[in-house]
């Protein structure tokens, strides 16, 4: 069982991550109007470097500090043009973030559809 | 205040929020031409006021990334109005006055074209991540 994880393990932590950077950019999307909101973004390799490392130092409670969590990692948009209302949120910006990575979502997924579906061929021993 | 767990609450309620603008738009809208006896009475273009709401923490450095928009209040601009000298009209006071809305029509337009921008963006958002979803739940198949 732990074989066919590791098998399909790398794409579907890329998908994991895909869809983590979606709720986000969607967010910035949906605050594009909101005085003093600040765009967030995650950088997609620092997030699979930490999803296939794991954690450097063991957290055994769940009031220790985790310095390579989710939540730690997610880093503001340094905007071109800033607002004055202090909003960071720039939508031509956004809009193109948001469709590249719904299309690396797609890529990553039709990845591990193809591994899955050839697993299934192996199965079957078509 | 409902808890925001996926994209289509982040998404939905930005909806809601600018459908409330739009909605305080068409009011205003709707009385740029009234007038009325006082300038007390008279029509005040209203203003809606967005506020970010995160799903954990209370600001973008203590939150996980994830927020939505909500609607904080709907405020009445404090503008004069616009003073006419209509002695015939019905509602005019003792001096032949009436106090029209001062609603620009133009800055009226403007917001509309931006919220309603606003709502296809959230729109277009749910739909592609609506498509990814379904292609996900048939994975292997």
């Amino acid at each position: 069982m732990n074989a066919l994880r590791q098998y399909l393990d790398f794409q579907a932590s890329a998908l994991d991550i895909r869809e983590r950077r979606n709720t986000l950019l969607g967010s910035n999307i949906a605050n594009a109007g909101t005085p003093g909101y600040k765009a967030r973004d995650i950088d997609f390799e620092t997030e699979l470097q930490a999803q296939i490392q794991g954690p450097s130092i063991a957290t055994s409670h769940k009031g220790h500090l985790d310095p390579d969590g989710p939540s730690e990692r997610i880093l503001f948009r340094d905007p071109l043009n800033p607002s004055v209302d202090g909003n960071t949120v720039e939508l031509s910006v956004e809009q193109m973030e948001f469709s590249e990575n719904t299309v690396r979502y797609a890529t990553s997924l039709t990845f591990l559809n193809n591994r899955i579906t050839g697993l299934m061929s192996a199965i079957r021993g078509e | 205040m409902a808890e925001i767990k996926n994209i289509f609450d982040v998404a939905g309620r930005s909806m809601g929020a600018q459908m409330v603008r739009l909605n305080t738009i068409a009011s205003n809208l709707a009385n740029a031409q009234t007038k009325t006896g006082s300038a007390d009475t008279a029509y005040r273009p209203l203003r809606t006021v967005f506020e970010t709401v995160y799903e954990t923490g209370f600001n973008s450095y203590s939150s996980n990334g994830h927020a939505t928009v909500d609607v904080s209040e709907i405020i009445e601009l404090e503008r004069e109005p616009i003073k006419l000298y209509e002695p015939n009209n019905p509602q005019a006071d003792a001096d032949g006055y009436v106090y029209g809305a001062p609603v620009d029509v133009d800055e009226e337009m403007v917001e509309m074209m931006e919220a309603s921008r606003q709502y296809q963006n959230n729109l277009e958002v749910v739909t592609t991540l609506r498509a990814l979803m379904m292609r996900t739940v048939n994975m292997g198949k």
